[in-house]
Protein backbone atom coordinates (compact mmCIF):
# COMPACT_ATOMS: atom_id res chain seq x y z
CA UNK A 1 0.00 0.00 0.00
CA UNK A 2 1.88 3.06 -1.56
CA UNK A 3 -1.05 5.79 -0.76
CA UNK A 4 -2.50 6.65 2.44
CA UNK A 5 -6.31 6.09 3.35
CA UNK A 6 -7.06 8.75 5.04
CA UNK A 7 -5.92 10.59 1.69
CA UNK A 8 -8.39 8.61 -0.30
CA UNK A 9 -11.01 8.98 1.76
CA UNK A 10 -10.15 13.02 2.06
CA UNK A 11 -10.64 13.00 -1.82
CA UNK A 12 -13.36 11.46 -2.06
CA UNK A 13 -15.43 13.00 0.70
CA UNK A 14 -14.50 16.51 -0.42
CA UNK A 15 -15.62 15.56 -4.03
CA UNK A 16 -19.14 14.14 -3.22
CA UNK A 17 -19.57 17.24 -0.63
CA UNK A 18 -18.51 20.18 -3.31
CA UNK A 19 -21.36 17.92 -6.07
CA UNK A 20 -24.12 18.27 -3.24
CA UNK A 21 -23.28 21.50 -1.42
CA UNK A 22 -22.24 23.78 -4.63
CA UNK A 23 -25.49 23.82 -6.75
CA UNK A 24 -28.01 24.35 -3.75
CA UNK A 25 -25.60 27.45 -2.21
CA UNK A 26 -24.93 28.46 -5.54
CA UNK A 27 -28.19 28.45 -6.96
CA UNK A 28 -29.73 30.75 -4.49
CA UNK A 29 -33.22 32.09 -6.06
CA UNK A 30 -35.91 30.87 -8.12
CA UNK A 31 -34.94 29.87 -11.97
CA UNK A 32 -37.03 31.73 -14.67
CA UNK A 33 -36.22 29.82 -17.64
CA UNK A 34 -39.70 27.43 -18.84
CA UNK A 35 -37.46 24.69 -19.50
CA UNK A 36 -35.30 24.56 -16.90
CA UNK A 37 -37.78 24.11 -14.55
CA UNK A 38 -39.86 21.76 -16.15
CA UNK A 39 -36.87 20.09 -16.46
CA UNK A 40 -36.00 20.13 -12.76
CA UNK A 41 -39.34 19.38 -12.33
CA UNK A 42 -38.88 15.92 -14.35
CA UNK A 43 -36.07 14.80 -12.79
CA UNK A 44 -36.53 13.36 -9.72
CA UNK A 45 -39.86 11.28 -10.87
CA UNK A 46 -37.02 10.24 -14.39
CA UNK A 47 -34.06 9.51 -12.44
CA UNK A 48 -35.31 7.24 -9.58
CA UNK A 49 -37.59 5.37 -12.06
CA UNK A 50 -34.61 4.81 -14.17
CA UNK A 51 -32.48 3.92 -10.45
CA UNK A 52 -35.44 1.35 -9.89
CA UNK A 53 -35.75 -0.53 -12.83
CA UNK A 54 -34.18 -3.30 -13.88
CA UNK A 55 -31.87 -3.02 -10.95
CA UNK A 56 -35.21 -4.22 -8.64
CA UNK A 57 -34.86 -7.65 -10.44
CA UNK A 58 -31.26 -7.79 -9.96
CA UNK A 59 -30.78 -6.95 -6.45
CA UNK A 60 -33.01 -9.84 -5.22
CA UNK A 61 -31.47 -13.92 -5.51
CA UNK A 62 -33.63 -14.66 -8.90
CA UNK A 63 -35.73 -11.92 -10.62
CA UNK A 64 -38.87 -13.30 -10.39
CA UNK A 65 -39.08 -12.61 -6.64
CA UNK A 66 -37.58 -8.70 -7.37
CA UNK A 67 -40.02 -8.62 -10.06
CA UNK A 68 -42.98 -9.44 -7.51
CA UNK A 69 -42.05 -6.89 -5.71
CA UNK A 70 -41.92 -4.11 -8.57
CA UNK A 71 -45.54 -5.35 -8.94
CA UNK A 72 -47.24 -5.07 -5.28
CA UNK A 73 -44.91 -2.03 -4.67
CA UNK A 74 -46.56 -0.10 -7.59
CA UNK A 75 -49.81 -1.54 -6.59
CA UNK A 76 -49.35 -0.37 -3.35
CA UNK A 77 -48.29 3.04 -3.79
CA UNK A 78 -50.81 3.80 -6.65
CA UNK A 79 -53.60 3.36 -3.97
CA UNK A 80 -52.07 5.09 -1.17
CA UNK A 81 -50.12 3.18 1.12
CA UNK A 82 -47.51 4.58 3.19
CA UNK A 83 -43.81 4.95 2.72
CA UNK A 84 -43.31 2.08 5.22
CA UNK A 85 -46.09 0.26 3.84
CA UNK A 86 -45.31 0.02 0.42
CA UNK A 87 -41.21 -0.31 1.82
CA UNK A 88 -41.81 -3.45 4.15
CA UNK A 89 -44.32 -4.90 1.82
CA UNK A 90 -41.53 -5.54 -1.01
CA UNK A 91 -39.45 -6.95 1.44
CA UNK A 92 -41.88 -9.16 2.08
CA UNK A 93 -43.13 -10.80 -0.80
CA UNK A 94 -39.18 -11.36 -2.15
CA UNK A 95 -39.01 -12.59 1.40
CA UNK A 96 -42.21 -15.00 0.91
CA UNK A 97 -41.43 -15.19 -2.33
CA UNK A 98 -38.18 -16.62 -2.60
CA UNK A 99 -39.24 -19.15 -0.13
CA UNK A 100 -41.17 -20.99 -2.53
CA UNK A 101 -38.83 -20.66 -5.51
CA UNK A 102 -35.82 -21.21 -4.09
CA UNK B 1 -56.15 19.18 9.52
CA UNK B 2 -53.44 21.12 8.21
CA UNK B 3 -51.89 24.50 10.12
CA UNK B 4 -50.72 26.85 8.23
CA UNK B 5 -47.03 26.94 9.88
CA UNK B 6 -45.82 23.51 11.75
CA UNK B 7 -43.35 24.52 14.50
CA UNK B 8 -39.53 23.64 13.08
CA UNK B 9 -39.76 20.71 16.09
CA UNK B 10 -42.73 19.16 14.69
CA UNK B 11 -41.40 19.55 11.24
CA UNK B 12 -38.17 17.74 12.45
CA UNK B 13 -40.13 14.64 13.59
CA UNK B 14 -42.34 14.02 10.90
CA UNK B 15 -38.46 14.03 9.45
CA UNK B 16 -36.98 10.78 11.83
CA UNK B 17 -40.94 9.45 11.20
CA UNK B 18 -40.17 9.46 7.08
CA UNK B 19 -36.41 8.67 7.76
CA UNK B 20 -37.03 5.47 9.98
CA UNK B 21 -37.45 3.03 7.37
CA UNK B 22 -34.68 4.63 5.34
CA UNK B 23 -32.06 4.41 8.47
CA UNK B 24 -33.55 0.24 8.50
CA UNK B 25 -32.64 -0.20 4.59
CA UNK B 26 -29.32 1.67 4.96
CA UNK B 27 -28.24 -0.09 7.83
CA UNK B 28 -28.58 -3.38 5.58
CA UNK B 29 -27.14 -2.21 2.55
CA UNK B 30 -24.27 -0.61 4.29
CA UNK B 31 -23.72 -3.55 6.36
CA UNK B 32 -23.03 -5.17 2.99
CA UNK B 33 -20.54 -2.06 2.18
CA UNK B 34 -18.88 -2.44 5.20
CA UNK B 35 -17.44 -5.44 3.81
CA UNK B 36 -16.41 -4.37 0.53
CA UNK B 37 -14.57 -1.47 2.42
CA UNK B 38 -12.46 -4.75 4.82
CA UNK B 39 -11.89 -6.06 1.33
CA UNK B 40 -10.28 -2.72 0.56
CA UNK B 41 -8.15 -2.56 3.65
CA UNK B 42 -10.33 -0.27 5.77
CA UNK B 43 -10.45 -0.34 9.82
CA UNK B 44 -14.16 0.45 11.12
CA UNK B 45 -13.16 3.69 11.87
CA UNK B 46 -12.43 4.29 8.02
CA UNK B 47 -15.58 3.11 6.87
CA UNK B 48 -17.60 4.70 9.58
CA UNK B 49 -15.78 8.37 8.07
CA UNK B 50 -15.99 7.20 4.13
CA UNK B 51 -19.40 6.74 5.33
CA UNK B 52 -20.77 9.73 7.11
CA UNK B 53 -19.30 11.97 4.67
CA UNK B 54 -20.17 10.24 1.46
CA UNK B 55 -23.59 8.18 2.20
CA UNK B 56 -23.48 7.20 -1.45
CA UNK B 57 -23.65 3.59 -2.01
CA UNK B 58 -22.41 3.06 -5.37
CA UNK B 59 -19.63 5.96 -5.01
CA UNK B 60 -18.58 4.78 -1.86
CA UNK B 61 -18.21 1.10 -3.26
CA UNK B 62 -16.37 2.45 -6.51
CA UNK B 63 -14.29 4.47 -4.51
CA UNK B 64 -13.01 1.34 -2.64
CA UNK B 65 -12.27 -0.14 -5.44
CA UNK B 66 -10.01 2.46 -6.26
CA UNK B 67 -8.20 1.76 -2.59
CA UNK B 68 -8.10 -1.82 -2.89
CA UNK B 69 -6.22 -1.31 -5.80
CA UNK B 70 -3.63 1.07 -4.62
CA UNK B 71 -4.49 3.49 -7.81
CA UNK B 72 -3.32 6.96 -7.85
CA UNK B 73 -5.24 9.70 -5.92
CA UNK B 74 -6.48 11.30 -9.25
CA UNK B 75 -8.67 7.94 -9.88
CA UNK B 76 -10.70 8.31 -6.65
CA UNK B 77 -11.38 11.82 -7.47
CA UNK B 78 -12.43 11.08 -11.18
CA UNK B 79 -14.19 7.71 -10.26
CA UNK B 80 -16.42 9.53 -7.42
CA UNK B 81 -17.23 12.46 -9.70
CA UNK B 82 -18.66 10.27 -11.88
CA UNK B 83 -20.43 7.89 -9.43
CA UNK B 84 -22.25 10.81 -7.66
CA UNK B 85 -22.92 13.17 -10.28
CA UNK B 86 -26.42 12.17 -10.10
CA UNK B 87 -26.55 14.28 -6.67
CA UNK B 88 -25.77 17.71 -8.60
CA UNK B 89 -28.72 17.08 -10.82
CA UNK B 90 -30.73 16.33 -7.61
CA UNK B 91 -29.35 19.74 -5.76
CA UNK B 92 -30.25 21.65 -8.56
CA UNK B 93 -33.89 20.51 -8.16
CA UNK B 94 -33.88 20.91 -4.15
CA UNK B 95 -32.24 24.56 -4.58
CA UNK B 96 -35.78 25.16 -6.18
CA UNK B 97 -37.85 23.66 -3.17
CA UNK B 98 -35.96 26.28 -0.58
CA UNK B 99 -37.76 29.57 0.30
CA UNK B 100 -35.40 32.43 -1.60
CA UNK B 101 -33.40 33.72 1.12
CA UNK B 102 -32.59 30.62 2.99
CA UNK B 103 -29.62 30.88 4.78
CA UNK B 104 -26.85 29.58 2.71
CA UNK B 105 -26.54 27.18 6.60
CA UNK B 106 -29.04 25.63 5.95
CA UNK B 107 -28.50 25.17 1.97
CA UNK B 108 -24.83 23.11 3.19
CA UNK B 109 -26.30 20.87 5.94
CA UNK B 110 -29.24 20.02 3.74
CA UNK B 111 -27.31 19.67 1.05
CA UNK B 112 -24.39 17.39 3.30
CA UNK B 113 -26.40 14.63 2.90
CA UNK B 114 -28.84 14.84 -0.38
CA UNK B 115 -28.96 11.03 -1.12
CA UNK B 116 -31.40 8.91 -3.56
CA UNK B 117 -33.68 8.29 -0.72
CA UNK B 118 -33.43 11.50 1.25
CA UNK B 119 -34.21 13.22 -1.73
CA UNK B 120 -36.96 11.09 -2.69
CA UNK B 121 -39.00 11.93 0.59
CA UNK B 122 -38.00 15.54 0.36
CA UNK B 123 -39.52 16.06 -3.09
CA UNK B 124 -42.30 13.76 -2.47
CA UNK B 125 -43.68 16.81 -0.03
CA UNK B 126 -45.42 19.63 -1.45
CA UNK B 127 -44.13 23.57 -0.88
CA UNK B 128 -41.23 24.79 0.33
CA UNK B 129 -39.08 23.36 1.90
CA UNK B 130 -38.37 23.51 5.76
CA UNK B 131 -34.82 22.22 6.30
CA UNK B 132 -35.03 20.98 9.72
CA UNK B 133 -37.32 17.93 7.60
CA UNK B 134 -34.31 16.78 6.09
CA UNK B 135 -32.42 17.12 9.90
CA UNK B 136 -34.67 14.62 11.50
CA UNK B 137 -34.06 12.42 8.56
CA UNK B 138 -30.83 12.52 8.34
CA UNK B 139 -30.51 11.93 12.41
CA UNK B 140 -31.74 8.54 11.53
CA UNK B 141 -30.10 8.04 8.30
CA UNK B 142 -26.50 8.99 8.02
CA UNK B 143 -25.59 7.38 12.16
CA UNK B 144 -27.80 4.39 10.64
CA UNK B 145 -25.72 4.31 7.09
CA UNK B 146 -22.00 4.50 8.65
CA UNK B 147 -22.50 2.79 11.72
CA UNK B 148 -23.49 -0.29 9.55
CA UNK B 149 -20.87 0.03 7.48
CA UNK B 150 -18.21 0.08 10.17
CA UNK B 151 -19.98 -2.80 11.89
CA UNK B 152 -19.79 -4.65 8.54
CA UNK B 153 -16.08 -4.11 8.69
CA UNK B 154 -16.27 -5.76 11.89
CA UNK B 155 -18.34 -8.47 11.34
CA UNK B 156 -18.42 -9.17 7.76
CA UNK B 157 -21.07 -11.10 6.24
CA UNK B 158 -23.60 -12.82 9.12
CA UNK B 159 -26.89 -11.99 7.53
CA UNK B 160 -28.49 -14.83 5.76
CA UNK B 161 -28.77 -14.28 1.85
CA UNK B 162 -31.91 -14.46 2.18
CA UNK B 163 -32.47 -11.71 4.54
CA UNK B 164 -30.11 -9.45 2.80
CA UNK B 165 -32.17 -10.28 -0.76
CA UNK B 166 -35.39 -9.62 1.21
CA UNK B 167 -33.97 -6.44 2.93
CA UNK B 168 -32.42 -5.45 -0.39
CA UNK B 169 -36.00 -3.97 -2.34
CA UNK B 170 -37.21 -1.85 0.49
CA UNK B 171 -34.73 1.69 -1.33
CA UNK B 172 -36.77 0.49 -4.78
CA UNK B 173 -40.28 0.57 -2.79
CA UNK B 174 -39.48 3.71 -1.20
CA UNK B 175 -38.41 5.01 -4.63
CA UNK B 176 -41.86 3.57 -5.93
CA UNK B 177 -43.74 5.31 -3.02
CA UNK B 178 -42.44 8.53 -4.38
CA UNK B 179 -42.70 7.90 -8.30
CA UNK B 180 -45.93 6.44 -8.67
CA UNK B 181 -48.77 9.02 -6.74
CA UNK B 182 -47.84 11.45 -8.55
CA UNK B 183 -47.72 9.57 -12.20
CA UNK B 184 -51.47 8.66 -10.88
CA UNK B 185 -52.67 12.07 -11.25
CA UNK B 186 -50.05 13.74 -13.76
CA UNK B 187 -50.12 12.00 -17.08
CA UNK B 188 -46.81 13.41 -18.12
CA UNK B 189 -45.31 11.66 -15.24
CA UNK B 190 -46.83 8.28 -15.69
CA UNK B 191 -45.69 8.67 -19.12
CA UNK B 192 -42.39 9.70 -19.04
CA UNK B 193 -41.97 7.20 -15.51
CA UNK B 194 -42.85 3.97 -17.91
CA UNK B 195 -40.31 5.37 -20.23
CA UNK B 196 -37.91 5.59 -17.63
CA UNK B 197 -38.49 2.09 -17.17
CA UNK B 198 -38.02 0.83 -20.83
CA UNK B 199 -34.91 2.87 -21.74
CA UNK B 200 -33.53 1.54 -18.50
CA UNK B 201 -34.11 -1.77 -19.57
CA UNK B 202 -32.56 -1.52 -22.71
CA UNK B 203 -29.92 0.73 -21.86
CA UNK B 204 -28.66 -1.94 -19.14
CA UNK B 205 -28.87 -4.63 -22.82
CA UNK B 206 -27.76 -2.12 -25.40
CA UNK B 207 -23.92 -2.61 -26.34
CA UNK B 208 -22.25 0.16 -25.14
CA UNK B 209 -24.53 1.65 -22.43
CA UNK B 210 -24.31 -1.37 -21.14
CA UNK B 211 -20.34 -1.03 -20.21
CA UNK B 212 -20.89 2.31 -17.95
CA UNK B 213 -21.23 2.13 -14.66
CA UNK B 214 -24.78 2.16 -13.87
CA UNK B 215 -24.11 5.60 -12.44
CA UNK B 216 -23.51 6.93 -15.49
CA UNK B 217 -26.32 5.40 -17.33
CA UNK B 218 -28.76 6.85 -15.01
CA UNK B 219 -27.06 10.73 -15.84
CA UNK B 220 -27.20 9.74 -19.31
CA UNK B 221 -31.00 8.73 -19.35
CA UNK B 222 -32.24 11.03 -16.65
CA UNK B 223 -31.12 13.57 -19.23
CA UNK B 224 -32.35 12.72 -21.97
CA UNK B 225 -36.26 11.94 -20.80
CA UNK B 226 -36.66 14.80 -18.50
CA UNK B 227 -35.32 17.04 -21.40
CA UNK B 228 -37.81 15.31 -23.40
CA UNK B 229 -40.46 16.12 -21.29
CA UNK B 230 -39.31 19.69 -20.63
CA UNK B 231 -39.37 20.23 -24.08
CA UNK B 232 -42.74 18.18 -25.26
CA UNK B 233 -44.49 19.24 -22.28
CA UNK B 234 -43.28 21.89 -20.57
CA UNK B 235 -45.29 22.79 -17.14
CA UNK B 236 -47.41 25.63 -16.29
CA UNK B 237 -45.44 29.17 -15.28
CA UNK B 238 -47.19 29.24 -12.02
CA UNK B 239 -48.78 26.13 -10.59
CA UNK B 240 -47.53 23.55 -8.63
CA UNK B 241 -48.14 20.58 -11.54
CA UNK B 242 -48.83 17.84 -8.43
CA UNK B 243 -50.56 20.01 -6.26
CA UNK B 244 -51.45 23.11 -4.81
CA UNK B 245 -49.20 24.86 -2.37
CA UNK B 246 -51.44 25.99 -0.05
CA UNK B 247 -53.82 23.42 0.17
CA UNK B 248 -51.84 20.34 -0.61
CA UNK B 249 -50.29 20.31 2.21
CA UNK B 250 -47.66 17.07 2.97
CA UNK B 251 -50.24 14.51 4.14
CA UNK B 252 -47.88 12.14 1.32
CA UNK B 253 -45.50 12.04 3.48
CA UNK B 254 -47.16 10.22 6.48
Amino acid sequence: MQHDIYIYLLLMSAVTLAIRILPLTLIRGQIRSRFWRSFLFYVPYVTLAVMTFPAITQATQTPVSGTLALVFGIALAWYGASLFKVAAACCLVVFLSELFLL
Amino acid sequence: MHTLLKSNRQVFLEGIHDGTPIALGYFVVSFTLGIAARNAGLDPLQGFLASFFNNASAGEYAGFTVIAADAPYLEIILITLVANARYMLMSCVVSQKFRPGTSIWHRIFVGFDITDEIFGITIARHGSLNPYYNYGAMALALPGWSLGTALGVVAGNILPGSVVSALSVALYGMFLWVIIPPARTNRVVAGLVLLSFALSFAASLAPVLSSCSSGTRTIILTVVIAALGAIFFPIDEQADPIADDEEGGDDHAA
